[in-house]
Order: structure tokens, then C-alpha cells, then sequence
């Protein structure tokens, strides 16, 4: 068979995280099959134990314990601060002592659990940087292990799907430490499984429930509810139909959401304050659960505890709204945001028979003819084209650096800007060209001594490279310039 | 309560959407005139709870309805009076200054056209100026300029628009163009190598080139304009965990806009879009949350007017949200998606100090569905009376291009003096 050079680097580009040196020739003999293969590598999405990650009951476990020592610690200050006061208020030295106690932090109530992507106030940046917190500490794990799972792939199909859902069932780290342990606990197991599975370990996901606030909710004729006349919160049951499942205007009523939010109530947490041993995990609480049967789009659901909204769910799962909107999504994500309408049906298809597998329908979108145009008419995502670099120059990467590139260009890690999770258009991304810009002139500023220009050329875009590129990087005025051309080269920013 | 660390009390407060977008010219026919209006819009995304901004604290059924989560004017934390009947969420004090000086109007009970309940729907229909949900590719701001000057290009440079921040909010999308601007950090990218990035992309990729010539075109503005002296500032993009920050990026994002706005050869027209309002969770109208937040606000109010300078007397800003929330609390001391809200008007350019409301009560038989504030005034109405008094766009253009298919919501007049 004949060498196709032009198919590899388009299938690194498209379905991958664009190519490491030689991976253009590693697949130019069936780049089709390269990328089918990349569904079939053994653990393919996994980030396993060994990266000793920990998992999101004890992330949230360590969160707590941290800021529940730092409280205790800045109390203990405090008194002592409030008693050498005391003291010297008696010796008749009043006044001569700053109070600072309102300064004290309330630990409990706002711990700062937030990842760093914020720099300090410029006054502060002379000074040593505080040391990173427990949540810092483990967002930071949790973005390496990830950066490292796309850069450490040769096509990198599997990610790039992992990437998908994950946005398409987004959870905000400013909400929860657990963003990165649920990306691995519940995202990439399934992404190659049924979609029900997915859904089922998502929606059930503490992360989750804590975004979309399900774990107040309660039933307003449960004992809980009853007893502590609180009630319902609409939200994860409206996202769900409207985002993670049939998609909006899809035929769901008020009364729908209503009914749903209704059957999910008891979907929450174990505290964190009162259970050392499982604080965090998931638990179904039945004092929470609204007793009764619900009507949900026009079926009625048994009250079965947990196994009511697990029912629901199910249901959602494989109506055909669902069906088209993820097919709708894959396609728009993949290949264009006005997809062909021939590779939209087909997704939609693929899914309906098989019962919304993945894996054949992951694999119908990696063989549809409209899927390999040769016109590239998406933009990557900042996150993607830093990733695409990074491979291109045979780097690991600084995850702190990326992070912060990440944040600049409007994509910050795990903290979309809404539930339905970053956009996914071109006229949204294309907005942040010159921010890129700046972000690759940096990148080249300081690393244009370590590579060069015309050789990451050839690496990233191969045979896609034009002319005018080729020519633009050689003639360039100095080795940074040439590195940043590459990096900014149209060929190398759509997918 | 489970999880006091993460419980969603601090909902994503992530400004990427933080955007300015603008028009670097003065309206022909308000330049006849001799004027040099100012029209800054800010979307605030998330859907803002109404009742809880501006309080209709004479209505008999308030209290009944929020109870001890109602602003009243009594009370530790007393709400700012405006008329009589309602009352301003006492974090804004400076809305209620400018109020008192005439130079600030809360129009209540107002909605779009969008009666369903899905923020990004709702968002969509707010900002791209339909009368429904539908194939929204452009903003009616964007087509206001492209109908105050169809075609122009008096900037020597063809550069009409720009935008602070990564992402451009719809509302400014469309056929004229986007500029983008954030701070710069870290060493900016030379004009030569950004002049030869740019001829690459002329003979490779002119989408590329025509959003990097935007985007050269108004680095040259905000150096002239000294605008980016403090490269150490923060980008729009910050991860705001805490209401400090939140204040200050409020105030920057906005100061910023009122800068770029009252510069000599700067832009005319800008938006940009502020997250975070989606309390479904202890909303905390008074003290908590929405009182934080309302208080960033109304800062960043004071900034724009301090930013602005003299050119205040000539601005417009309008506030506006996607839709109101449930009149009643629910069940987690939050609000859920509703349907009417406030619209905030503010700058000198305004026949202010009124509350502009046909008030629809708050009864349980007034609400719209049992359960929200009924939509009095069409959000539309307000925007094509600023669009049409300010800045000069005629009636039928204002119903047919901006508005599409509104001709039967009339704009609403005096609202600029």
C-alpha cells in the first residue's frame, strides 16, 4: 500500500493531539487503521493507580482535614495574639498593639480551595510564594497525570474523546477538589463503554452532584424535607435534560424537571466533618428521597429508592433525542460546526443500534468519508494546540505554565464557564488568535535555543506545511521568530 | 449539610467571557449634532434575581413572599428607598447616588420574549436580539453599528471593533468586526514578528489575517491611549474564589471598557458580559452571595464613571440579564430559573431617578406560572428606546435588523435626556 503522508499528519491533526516526531511516518501506511487502533490499546483513556493519584473521596477527605488544621492553627494564634493583648492592655500599654484578629481567615466557611491561575497582586511578587495548599497541590496531580496521558499517546484518539466528555459532562474545580478524580472515575472508564454507563457513573458522581447542587435538594414529602421545611433544587435535573441527555427544546416540561428533580432527591454526600473513614463518597439518602411514583416525559416510575433515578436515567439514555444531540455534538466537535448532515445520521444511527456504544460509534465517526475532508475548518482549542506543541517539541511540558496559558486564553482547567461547558465553535476560540500570539512568542522566547524552527516544521505538519509557511519560518530574523511562525502556522491551528 | 468545604456556595464565578466590544466612531448623525455618545452594555450571565436587586417593598405581598430573606427598609441592613414603592439592594450604594442625581433608571418586570427556563436559550435570545430561540449568529449590538454606518470604515485603518478578553460575548458578534484585547503578560510579541505572521496569513488564511490585523490595529489604540502601562495587571480570565476578587475584577473589567471608551480616537460602543449570578443555592440577597456580588457591581458602576471622566455626561450603560428567578425561595434558600427581572441603567446621558415599572404584583395569582415575576415591559423596548435616543437608530431599522420582527414593541422614549 502506498505510502499517505497527507492522511497521517490530517489524522494526527484531527482525531489526535497533532504529531511527535515521527509519528507522521509511523502511520502513513493506514493512518485509518492508526486511529481505529488507537481505540483498541489495552487500558486506552485510563489513568491508572500506579500515577498515585488519590481518589475523590479522599481528595476531599485531605481538603478537609488541611483547612480543618489550618482553622485550628490560626485560632490558636488568635487567642494568643487576644491574650498578649489582654496582658498589655493591663501593664497599661493599650493601644500600642495592632489587633489583627479580623484578619484570621474563617477556614471553615471559605476554605481556599481553589487551584492557582491567578497570579498575586504585584506587590506581593517579590515576596516568596505562599506554599501550595492540599487542593492546589492535588489539582495540580491531577492536570499533570492528564497532560501526561496526551502527550505519552502516538494519535491520542481516546483523549481527544476523553476531552469531549468531559466537557460535555463539565464539573467546576472552583466548586469541588474533585474535578480531576471525577475526570478519572467517572469520565474515561466508559468513554469507550455504553452511554448509559457514562451517564449513570456521572450524574452519581459527588463532584457532580455538588456542581449542580443535588446534594441540598430534598423532597418536599420526605422526612428530611418535612422535618426541615426545605425542598427542592431544580438544577441537575433540568442540565440533565437539557445538556448531558435529550438536549433543549426536545419536548421535557417544566413539570418534567419538576418530576425528575423530584426523583433524584436523596442523590448526595457522606459529610466530610463527621465521617473521617468516607466523607465525600456518594450516598443515597432515603430521609432525602420525595416518596412516591413520578411521571418523567410520560412514564411513570416506582418509587425504588435510588434505582428510580438510575431508572429515569436509563430511560434518557436511550431515547432518540439523546441519540442525535451526542451525534450532533462529536460531529460539530470533530469536524465542523455546521456538520455534514450525512455524518451527523450516521452517528445518530450507529448509536440507536447499538444501544449507545461508544466504542462503535467513536469508531463510525473515525471511518465516515465526510470525517476525513481534506479542508480543516476547526479551530483546535487553545488547551489542544498547547498539548499539539508541546508533542511537536518532544517536551513534558510545565504544568504550571500550561495552566496558566490555559487561563489566558479562556480555558481554564476543569472551571467552565457554565454548566453547558466550553463552547465549542470557531467564532468563540478564533477571538483569542492574538493571545495565542503571545502565548507562543513567550514559548518561543525561551525555548527557541533548544529547537529548531525548520525541523518542528516538518514534525507538526509535514506534508500540510504550505510553501509560504516553509518559506515564512526560513527567512525568518531570528530563531525565536521562526519558532513562533511555526507555532502560529494556519496549518497548525485547525484541526 | 454535607461537605461544608465545596458545598456550592461560591458558584463558578469564571470571567472568561469578560468582554468588551466597541465601535471606534461617533454616529454620524450624533456627530452632526455635536454629540459623542458613549453606550456600554454589560450582560450579566446566570440570570440575576430582580426582586432581590430592586425590592418592591410596598407591595402588601412582599414580605409574605421572600419572608425573612426579603429586603426591607427596616432592619440591620436596611435597603436603599427609591420611590416610595421599591427599594435598592442596599450593597449599591453608588447606583443609588447616581439615582438620586438623576443619572441612574431601574426598569422592573421586565423580560425578553423567552418564556422557557434554559439559561444558554435564554442567554441567546437576550443577546442576539430575536423574538425566539433560533439560529443565533450575531448580536443586535453588532447590527446596530452595521446600521448606524452600513459599510463604513472612517478609521483609517478599517479597525471599527474590539473586545477585552479571550472570548466574545454574542451579544457584539456579527458582520462588523471584533477586535481583542487582554492585558499583556509575560514579553509582548514584537510588530515585526507579528507583521509577519500577519503576511503569512494574507496568503494562506484570510480569516486568520483579518482577526490579526483587528487585533494589531488596536494594540496601537491602547498604547497611544497609555492603556497598557500595568502588564503585571491581571488578564480578564481570573479564578475568583473570593469576593476580593471578584470586586476587583468587576471594577478593572469595566474601568477598563470606560478607558478604552473615552479616549480621543478609542470606541464608541462596547459590551462585555460578567458571570456568576446563578444563586441557586443560600442566595444571600442581603448578606451573603448576591449582596457580594451586587456590591462588585455596583464598584464596577463607579469605576466606568470614574473611567469615563468628562465623557460620563455623554454615557449610557445598560445592564441586562438573561431572565429573573422564582419569585418564591426554594427549597435550598436559593432561587430557581424564572422569568421577569431588572434591566440597570446608568450614566450621565440619562433622564434618570425613576423606576420605570408597570408592576404586576406579587401575589400568588400575579406570578407568571404560580411561581415568577410576570413580564410587564419587553426588554426589547428598553434597548430600542436607548438604541433610538441615543444613539440615533431609526424605527424601522430598530424593528426590522436589530430587533427582528418587533414592530409591535414600540421604543420606549425618555429614557435619555
Amino acid at each position: 500500500m502506498a505510502l499517505d503522508p497527507k492522511g497521517a499528519a490530517l489524522a494526527l491533526h484531527r482525531f489526535g493531539f497533532g504529531p511527535r516526531p515521527g509519528s507522521i511516518a509511523a502511520i502513513a501506511a493506514d493512518p485509518r487503521a492508526a486511529v481505529l487502533a488507537d481505540l483498541d490499546r489495552p487500558d486506552a483513556g485510563q489513568i491508572l493507580a500506579a500515577a498515585g493519584l488519590l481518589t475523590s473521596g479522599a481528595a476531599n477527605r485531605a481538603t478537609f482535614e488541611f483547612f480543618a488544621a489550618r482553622n485550628a492553627k490560626a485560632r490558636v494564634a488568635r487567642l494568643r495574639e487576644e491574650e498578649a493583648k489582654r496582658v498589655a492592655a493591663e501593664a497599661g500599654m493599650a493601644g500600642m498593639t495592632e489587633a489583627k484578629a479580623d484578619m484570621q481567615p474563617d477556614a471553615a466557611k471559605t476554605p481556599d480551595s481553589k487551584p492557582p491561575g491567578n497570579k498575586p497582586p504585584a506587590t506581593m511578587q517579590a515576596a516568596t510564594p505562599p506554599p501550595e495548599t492540599v487542593p492546589q497541590q492535588i489539582f495540580f496531580a491531577e492536570a499533570r497525570a492528564r497532560l501526561d496521558a496526551a502527550i505519552g499517546v502516538e494519535i491520542g484518539f481516546v483523549e481527544r474523546l476523553v476531552w469531549f466528555w468531559s466537557n460535555h459532562f463539565c464539573v467546576n474545580a472552583d466548586d469541588t477538589v474533585m474535578a480531576g478524580g471525577y475526570e478519572r472515575e467517572a469520565i474515561r472508564p466508559h468513554v469507550l463503554g455504553h452511554f448509559v454507563e457514562l451517564l449513570q457513573a456521572a450524574e452519581g458522581h459527588p463532584a457532580m452532584l455538588l456542581y449542580l447542587t443535588n446534594t441540598l435538594s430534598m423532597g418536599p414529602n420526605s422526612v428530611a424535607g418535612i422535618n426541615r421545611t426545605r425542598g427542592l433544587n431544580e438544577n441537575l435535573a433540568r442540565e440533565i435534560l437539557e445538556l448531558h441527555t435529550l438536549g433543549v427544546r426536545t419536548g421535557y416540561t417544566q413539570e418534567d424537571v419538576i418530576s425528575f428533580a423530584k426523583v433524584i432527591t436523596g442523590w448526595t454526600i457522606l459529610p466530610t466533618d463527621t465521617n473521617p473513614e468516607h466523607g465525600g463518597e456518594f450516598l443515597f439518602h432515603h430521609r432525602l428521597h420525595e416518596p412516591g411514583p413520578e411521571t418523567v416525559m410520560g412514564k411513570s416510575y416506582r418509587d425504588t429508592g435510588f434505582e428510580q433515578g438510575r431508572a429515569v436515567l436509563a430511560d434518557l439514555a436511550r431515547h432518540p433525542a439523546t441519540a442525535r444531540h451526542i451525534a450532533f455534538k462529536l460531529a460539530r466537535h470533530f469536524v465542523a460546526d455546521d456538520p455534514p448532515p450525512a455524518l451527523v445520521a450516521r452517528l445518530e444511527q450507529r448509536f440507536n443500534e447499538t444501544e449507545g456504544d461508544l466504542y462503535e460509534v467513536s469508531k463510525a465517526l473515525a471511518t465516515a468519508p465526510e470525517s476525513w475532508s481534506e479542508e480543516r475548518v476547526k479551530i483546535k482549542r487553545p488547551s489542544e494546540w498547547m498539548v499539539a506543541y508541546l508533542r511537536a517539541a518532544r517536551f513534558t511540558g510545565d504544568i504550571r505554565a500550561m495552566n496558566q496559558g490555559m487561563n489566558r486564553l479562556g480555558e481554564p482547567l476543569w472551571r467552565p464557564p457554565a454548566p453547558r461547558g466550553f463552547p465549542d465553535d470557531n467564532a468563540t476560540w478564533l477571538d483569542g488568535l492574538s493571545h495565542r500570539l503571545d502565548i507562543a512568542n513567550n514559548f518561543s522566547q525561551r525555548n527557541a535555543d533548544r529547537l529548531d524552527a525548520a525541523a518542528m516544521l516538518d514534525t507538526a505538519l509535514g506534508p500540510l506545511a504550505s510553501e509560504e509557511t516553509r518559506r515564512a519560518v526560513a527567512r525568518a530574523e531570528s530563531k525565536p521568530q521562526a519558532l513562533t511562525l511555526v507555532l502560529m502556522a494556519s496549518e497548525f491551528l485547525w484541526r | 449539610m454535607p461537605a461544608k468545604l465545596h458545598a456550592a456556595t461560591r458558584r463558578e464565578l469564571l470571567l472568561a467571557s469578560g468582554a468588551l466590544f466597541a465601535w471606534a466612531h461617533v454616529p454620524r448623525i450624533a456627530r452632526a449634532e455635536g454629540r459623542d455618545p458613549r453606550f456600554l452594555t454589560i450582560v450579566l450571565r446566570g440570570a440575576l434575581d430582580g426582586l432581590a436587586a430592586v425590592a418592591p417593598v410596598g407591595d402588601p405581598g412582599w414580605i409574605k413572599l421572600r419572608g425573612d430573606r426579603a429586603l426591607r427598609l427596616d432592619g440591620d441592613t436596611p435597603a436603599l428607598p427609591l420611590d416610595g414603592f421599591f427599594a435598592l439592594n442596599p450593597a449599591m450604594p453608588n447606583l443609588h447616588r447616581l439615582y438620586q442625581a438623576g443619572q441612574a433608571t431601574i426598569v422592573h418586570a421586565a423580560a425578553t420574549p423567552y418564556r422557557e427556563r434554559s439559561h444558554f436559550d435564554g442567554q441567546d435570545v437576550l443577546e442576539s436580539g430575536l423574538g425566539g430561540v433560533g439560529r443565533a449568529d450575531s448580536g443586535w449590538l453588532n447590527r446596530a453599528l452595521v446600521a448606524i454606518e452600513p459599510g463604513g470604515r472612517v478609521d483609517p485603518r478599517g479597525r471599527r471593533t474590539f473586545a477585552v478578553g479571550p472570548i466574545t460575548p454574542l451579544v457584539v458578534r456579527g458582520p462588523a468586526p471584533v477586535l481583542s484585547w487582554v492585558p499583556p503578560r509575560g514579553t509582548p510579541v514584537s510588530d515585526e514578528t507579528a507583521m509577519r505572521l500577519l503576511d503569512l496569513y494574507r496568503h494562506t488564511d484570510p480569516t486568520l489575517a483579518q482577526i490579526l490585523e483587528d487585533r494589531i490595529g488596536l494594540a496601537a489604540i491602547a498604547r497611544a491611549g497609555g492603556i497598557e502601562r500595568k502588564p503585571e495587571d491581571q488578564g480578564p480570565v481570573v479564578q475568583l474564589g473570593n469576593i476580593q476578587q471578584v470586586r476587583s475584577y468587576f471594577a478593572a473589567a469595566a474601568g477598563g471598557a470606560a478607558k478604552f471608551l473615552a479616549s480621543a480616537d478609542g470606541p464608541r460602543v462596547g459590551a462585555l458580559a460578567l458571570d456568576g449570578w446563578d444563586t441557586h443555592v443560600n442566595e444571600g440577597a442581603v448578606k451573603g452571595r448576591l449582596a457580594d456580588l451586587l456590591g462588585a457591581l455596583d464598584g464596577a458602576l463607579a469605576a466606568i464613571e470614574k473611567g469615563m471622566g468628562p465623557a460620563w455626561s455623554e454615557t449610557v450603560v445598560v445592564l441586562v440579564t438573561e431572565f429573573g428567578r422564582t419569585a418564591h425561595v426554594n427549597g435550598t434558600e436559593g432561587t430557581d430559573h424564572g422569568t421577569a427581572t431588572v434591566a440597570l441603567l446608568a450614566g450621565g446621558a440619562l433622564k434618570g431617578g425613576r423606576v420605570v415599572a408597570d408592576w404586576p404584583g406579587v401575589k400568588e395569582a400575579d406570578l407568571h406560572e404560580k411561581r415568577d415575576l410576570k413580564a410587564t415591559t419587553d426588554l426589547r423596548a428598553v434597548l430600542k428606546g436607548l438604541l433610538k435616543d441615543h444613539l440615533r437608530l431609526e424605527d424601522d431599522v430598530l424593528a426590522a435588523d436589530i430587533f427582528p420582527d418587533s414592530a409591535g414593541v414600540r421604543p420606549m422614549s425618555g429614557l435619555v435626556g
